[in-house]
């Protein structure tokens, strides 16, 4: 076990090791709905509380497959745990908060089993971090997640009314500027140590 | 042996209880929505083809059965089908004039020169990456039929002369050529429109003539003596203005290269009497005749 504060696990995941720029996960979302400033804010907010699920649910199936000496089957029964939660919680926001499901819910299939999701599932179990510890974590991810995608969002929203060489137009230039904000997001690298 | 026995009974077990989980949350949660949105669902095309301004055919049910939009807004289905879907919604109609895509070029191989020769991938996506693509005119269709290939609804041929034909019956103006054309040179427009300028072109002066014969060369006929400002000239083109009434011929007889027509239903696209008339069957050769 690591003794980590949990300040720095959560600026750890959100900023020096971002998901997104640092880790290059969760790149569909970021590249799909990064187009308006709203939206991202919405997905972002998808994003945090899939990640927070798919810690808690990490963190009991792990404990679960040590004791019957299988951690071999974390990638697999990660994916179907993760996947089945989300759609469970979805059915639940539809059935008590149809306000939250239509700013949500849309997103939630889109990213029941996304890379970012599976990522810091195993990422957690590998670091070793329990329950509380797993919670800053995906919080933290989360945060980074909405981050970058606020980011790009802005950026893009500017793009729009910019000059820019018509080969250059689309997702050529979405690449173009994530690789900037990920050369930036570099300069986090020394935070922490 | 032992290992395998664990690892299916543990997925097994994980598997079944997540079944069961999910399906009573199914049972118990279920949220009962209108049915008439399913019903609505069925009768719409299903193509998702985004023309009427929502995401896909589902929110657009949605959006009908709560009263926010009128069938009419559908461009893909039928007459009798947007009918029968405003009767069994019991609301209006909402009958929007058809539109459709509409292309501003003539420029076909008969009329139109090459500058170069394209040898590449047969798009024109591809073709106009290469400093413009191989036409002379630089504004004007590559022909190589990206848009025919877009199209979902088979709506858009390629002549003999490589430029595109929109069927009127078929389109739905879903856009997807307009998007696709490098050229920018489809437009979505109502049927009713049928004065047309048909090029892009944005030189002066009768050297166009030697790109393209069909080429506007911004004489400004058409403008100067069009009733009621109906056109003026923006950017060496004629712009008609559709809020006014642009049921008149007047313009294309105006026209001396024939970049303005009037496009008829039967007879397509009808040129003014004066303007030049290209009887050229080939292709127009490159270089300087």
């Amino acid at each position: 076990m690591k003794t980590e504060s949990l300040w720095y696990i959560f600026i750890n995941a959100s900023l020096i090791n971002n998901f997104v720029l640092a880790y290059f996960l969760g790149i569909c979302p970021f590249l799909g709905v990064s187009g308006k400033k709203e939206i991202a804010m919405k997905m972002g907010g998808a994003v945090t509380f899939v990640m927070l699920i798919a810690s808690m649910c990490a963190y009991g199936l792990n404990a679960l497959l040590i004791a019957i000496d299988a951690p071999f089957l974390q990638l697999i029964s990660f994916i179907v745990v993760i996947a089945s939660a989300v759609q469970l919680v979805e059915m639940f926001i539809k059935k008590m908060s149809p306000a939250l499901f239509r700013a949500l819910g849309i997103f939630l299939p889109l990213i029941t089993t996304n890379c970012a999701i599976l990522g810091l599932a195993l990422f957690q179990t590998n670091l070793g971090y329990g329950f509380i510890e797993g919670i800053i974590y995906a919080l933290g991810a989360g945060v980074g997640f909405t981050l970058a995608l606020l980011l790009m969002a802005g950026l893009r929203e500017r793009l729009d009314f910019a000059d820019t060489p018509s080969v250059a137009k689309g997702t050529v230039l979405t690449l173009f500027i994530a690789g900037i904000l990920s050369l930036s997001f570099m300069g986090f690298s020394g935070l922490g140590g | 042996m032992m290992t395998i026995l664990i690892a299916l009974a543990a997925l097994g077990c994980l598997t079944l209880v997540l079944a069961i989980l999910l399906i009573a949350a199914n049972k118990k949660l279920h949220v009962t929505e209108d049915p008439r949105i399913d019903t609505v669902e069925a009768m719409l095309p299903s193509v998702n083809c985004g023309a009427c301004g929502y995401p896909g055919c589902r929110q657009f049910a949605e959006a009908l059965v709560a009263g926010k939009a009128l069938p009419g807004k559908c461009s893909v289905s039928t007459d009798e089908t947007r009918a029968a879907i405003a009767r069994f919604l019991g609301v209006a109609l909402g009958a929007e004039e058809k539109r459709v895509a509409r292309l501003a070029c003539a420029g076909g191989t008969n009329v139109a020169r090459n500058r170069a020769r394209y040898h590449g991938v047969k798009s024109c996506q591809a073709a106009s990456l290469v400093s413009g693509g191989g036409k002379a005119c630089f504004w004007g269709c590559l022909g190589y039929g990206d848009c025919e290939v877009v199209c979902g609804f088979d709506a858009i041929t390629m002549n003999a002369f490589a430029l595109p034909v929109v069927d009127i019956d078929k389109c739905t103006a879903c856009g997807d050529c307009v998007e696709v054309c490098p050229k920018d040179l489809f437009s979505l427009h109502h049927v009713s429109h049928r004065l047309w300028v048909n090029c892009k072109n944005l030189e002066q002066g009768e050297a166009v003539l030697e790109e393209c014969q069909v080429a506007c060369t911004a004489c400004g006929k058409c403008a100067m003596d069009a009733a009621d400002n109906l056109i003026t000239m923006v950017n060496n083109l004629p712009v008609v203005n559709y809020s006014k009434n642009h049921h008149t011929r007047i313009p294309i007889q105006r026209c001396p290269t024939g970049a303005i027509v009037w496009l008829d239903d039967q007879l397509g696209a009808i040129k003014g009497t004066e303007s030049k008339k290209i009887v050229r069957k080939g292709q127009r050769r490159a270089g300087i005749t």
